[in-house]
């Protein structure tokens, strides 16, 4: 019954081609302006460590109190990193599974080959629990060890990038690099490591840059050697101190710091680890305000620091108002199409057909149209993931993608949308009076 | 013209009637606050800068050595001289920023040292005694840096300036009954900072949306930044010879002294790339809503001749009466085009509902102006003309029905 009631479909359409390919254009570029903008929305809103980012955790603490709130933008929100006080002493209290405070840095790196030009590459000074917490996968060696930490060894994790750069692409592992006119010895190749957004430092990074994560290196090392950070310094009053030294003697926020927490109970030992850190503080005249600490999971962190841009959500927004204008649309279209067949119904009733077929022969219809539509839509949704870098920033269009799962929901949203429009016309259709459609006739 | 038999008859369309109404209102609710938003963004685009962008580029210079503070400051020295030797450079100048860099140093401004709500949130630019010159920055009172009082400027380093010349922005925010000249402020400093000069227009290094409120207000410190890991060298070209510049200054520079690095992505941009970086998102987003707006303008026109069309297709008969009856083809074109003039403005006073009601809820959820009720009212125009518009040749085709349509069978 089903292949002919496509059959019919197929027909009637035809049989008004303009009208057939008027209401196809119309689906094909709702579908494909909400699939084009939630392409690059599903990209920059995806979370970036699906399997863990419930248990990573970022600490804040309320170090400048209400002047830091003073110019009223933040609310009552603590500042968004550590300064370098309690960035080192939540690394030394180590309370959580792995933690690791960073800071970025972006040093120059002098190749071995002497006729090349020295060059600027980004990268953290992070502690070596960072690559366990962030399951960060390497092509050569691994990571640094907590020893190396402690003893601030000269040590470096380079990208596959820059190790194609430096050494063409070989097990560099044990090999030299000179960082900032030091050398310090490759213990681990990460294996094309590029989250994004780059969650486990927004603060410095803003998540989506077009940036290279070049070299890792340990904290520990990049403070004594007095590797200036490269990313945002907030401070709530001028250091007093001058210099690297000063900053670090200095209340300015430029830390970043995630933490690991596998179950409740060690979330709210955490929490109250903090707590108590804080009232300590307190207690020894470093603040004179109340608590006011936050330890957020990454999706909320990640929510509540806006790293989904508000362009990307309000071109959501519209093309979705756009399709449900073409929705409207292709209802009042299909509207006109059913009702001009009143007699042809009015015949297949009077023979018998129940209300039912009518739904049927109609929805098909419909759902043809809107396959139709669906399949204008993904050429045109293709043609537009392609053309957004035209449009968007690159570091933000190249996240967008087509996939196997993209495709499906273009054409199940086309047709289910499509039908979903045809399901008052058909109503409309089924509830033709034979006797009177036969008289007229 | 009778509008009472052209309601009659629209009772007998319900459906079709409410869903053409209900797409005019959807489409002006979404073209007006596409169209503002258009508007918003194409305003921050055309932000003047202040500066002579014509002539200007910018380099972003690091050194691959880690040279102390006064080798740094005997670097920059150099460099400088050697970019003005350059036949087609005009003047160059070290500078820790420029306007529209994407990203800046910003410092919160009070008038007294104790104060707690800052008065603003200035741009922060340390600039040498040709900074202003080389930028090509208009100062429209007061005078510019003499060399003895710029100084040098390690990392982070503090560096008490007694002095700083602002925008004429900052001068209002500031000293809103005027006279800045002289007047002083603190800049997160202990001691007071003097205006010495104001400049017309110097825009902020960064374009984001948190600054809004600080638009146009940048100060200058006579302040030689003396990094090694970074500075920008900011060249002005003689008139019409900035390609060249641009090919002679990066050789020159390498020549010179070959452990540097100037990136070879974004290391050396004109002014007109800066401008262009700066607001690739604005652009972006501009771009978008306009073509949005094309496509629900031309969908809802293509919906009002379809569903006009076969309005017409179904009333021929009736047509073919009323012209048998007397109507002339004027008639039957004014029936059709006041039928869509009525829907139309039911449409539309939903629309005008459902156009503020989106602003409202984008307003609250992502910090957007309030719309102007002379968007709503320009959609309203639009929206209408190009109903009007759709149902013209479907309407014409109705009046040529001939009248003897009535005589036959539907």
């Amino acid at each position: 019954m089903l292949g002919y009631y496509l059959d019919l479909a197929v027909r009637s359409l035809k049989r008004s081609p303009g009208l057939t390919a008027l209401m196809i254009l119309i689906v094909g570029f709702g579908v494909a302006a909400s699939m084009t903008s939630y392409s690059v929305f599903r990209a920059v809103s995806g979370d970036p460590i699906p399997w863990k980012s419930s248990r990573l955790f970022v600490p804040q603490i309320d170090i400048w109190g209400p002047k830091g709130h003073s110019d009223g933008s933040s609310g009552n929100e603590p500042p968004e990193a550590l300064d370098y006080t309690d960035a080192v002493a939540l690394m030394r209290d180590h309370r959580g599974k792995y933690q690791s405070a960073m800071y970025r840095v972006s040093p120059s790196v002098v190749p071995p080959d002497p006729h090349m030009h020295p060059i600027n590459v980004g990268g953290h000074a992070v502690y070596s629990e960072f690559f366990s917490m962030l399951d960060v996968p390497f092509q050569f060696g691994g990571a640094w060890g907590a020893d190396s930490d402690a003893q601030h060894a000269s040590v470096v994790v380079i990208n596959s990038k820059l190790n194609q750069k430096l050494f063409g692409g070989a097990n560099s592992v044990g090999k030299t690099v000179n960082i900032d006119s030091k050398d310090y010895r490759v213990v681990g190749v990460l294996d094309n490591w590029n989250p994004k957004p780059t969650f486990f430092d927004v603060v410095n990074t803003g998540g989506f840059t077009t940036g290279q994560e070049d070299v890792f290196l340990p904290f520990t090392r990049a403070i004594d050697v007095g590797m200036g950070n490269d990313g945002n310094t907030n401070c709530a009053e001028v250091p007093t101190g001058s210099g690297f030294v000063g900053l670090q003697q200095s209340s300015c926020v430029w830390i970043a710091y995630m933490v690991q927490l596998d179950d409740k109970a060690a979330v709210s030992a955490y929490k109250d680890y903090l707590d108590g850190y804080f009232r300590d503080q307190k207690a020894s005249g470093r603040f004179n305000w109340a608590l006011n600490n936050r330890l957020r999971d990454l999706p909320a962190w990640l929510e509540s620091e806006h790293v989904v841009p508000s362009d990307t959500k309000i071109s959501l927004l519209v093309a979705l108002g756009l399709l449900i204008a073409c929705l409207v649309n292709t209802a009042g279209l299909l509207l006109a199409k059913f009702l001009r067949r009143s007699s042809e119904i009015g015949v297949r009733r009077a023979l018998g057909a129940p209300r039912m077929a009518i739904y049927v022969q109609f929805l098909v219809e419909a759902g043809t149209v809107g396959l139709s539509g669906g399949l204008l839509g993904l050429l045109l949704t293709w043609v537009g993931i392609h053309g957004v870098s035209w449009v968007l920033p690159k570091e933000i269009a190249s996240l967008a993608r087509v996939d196997l799962s993209l495709l499906a929901l273009t054409l199940a949203i086309a047709v289910l949308a499509t039908m979903l429009a045809g399901l008052y016309p058909t109503f409309r259709a089924s509830r033709v009076q034979p006797a009177l459609q036969l008289k007229t006739n | 013209m009778h509008i009472q038999p052209i309601l009659v008859a629209l009772r007998r369309h319900k459906a079709g009637t409410v869903l053409i109404a209900l797409q005019i209102a959807l489409t002006l609710a979404i073209v007006c606050n596409a169209l503002f938003i258009i508007h918003e963004r194409v305003a921050h685009i055309s932000e003047p800068s202040g500066v002579d962008e014509a002539d200007l580029f910018v380099i972003a210079n690091q050194w691959g050595a880690q040279y102390s503070t006064q080798e740094t400051v005997e670097r920059i020295q150099q460099d400088i001289a050697t970019l003005r030797q350059l036949p087609s450079v005009q003047e160059a100048s070290a500078a820790n920023s420029y306007p529209m860099r994407g990203v800046g140093w910003d410092n919160f401004i009070t008038m007294q040292p104790d104060q707690r709500a800052p008065t603003s949130d200035a741009a922060y630019f340390t600039g040498d005694e040709n900074f202003l010159r080389t930028l090509g920055v208009k100062l429209i009172a007061g005078r510019d840096f003499r060399p003895e009082e710029v100084q040098n400027m390690g990392l982070r380093q503090n560096v008490a300036t007694p002095v700083a010349i602002i925008t004429k922005a900052m001068a209002d925010k500031l000293f809103p009954k005027g006279e800045a000249l002289g007047k002083t402020f603190y800049a997160m400093t202990s001691t007071p900072i003097t205006v010495i000069g104001i400049v017309d227009v110097l825009h902020r290094g960064d374009v984001s949306t948190w600054s809004a409120p600080y638009a146009g207000e940048s100060m200058v410190v006579p302040i030689r930044l003396a990094v090694p890991s970074g500075l920008f060298y900011i060249v002005r070209a003689k008139s019409g010879q900035l390609a060249a510049a641009m090919r002679e200054a990066p050789k020159a520079l390498y020549a010179e002294n070959r452990m540097r690095i100037i990136d070879p992505k974004d290391g050396l941009l004109s002014f007109a790339q800066v401008r262009h970086r700066a607001f690739e998102r604005d652009r972006g987003m501009a771009i978008l809503m306009g073509i949005i707006c094309v496509v629900l303008l031309a969908i809802t026109a293509a919906g009002i001749v379809g569903l006009t069309s076969f309005w017409v297709g179904q009333r021929r008969r009736q047509i073919g009466v009323r012209r048998a009856l007397g109507a002339t083809h004027r008639d039957i074109l004014n029936y059709f085009m006041t039928e869509n003039l009525l829907i139309s403005l039911g449409g539309l006073a939903i629309g005008v509902l459902l156009a503020f009601g989106l602003n409202l809820w984008l307003v609250t959820r992502f910090t957007l102006a309030m719309l102007p009720l002379t968007y709503v009212l320009g959609g309203v125009v639009i929206l209408l003309l190009l109903g009007q518009g759709a149902v013209f040749a479907p309407a014409l085709r109705a009046s040529r029905v001939p009248p003897i349509e009535a005589t036959r069978p539907a």
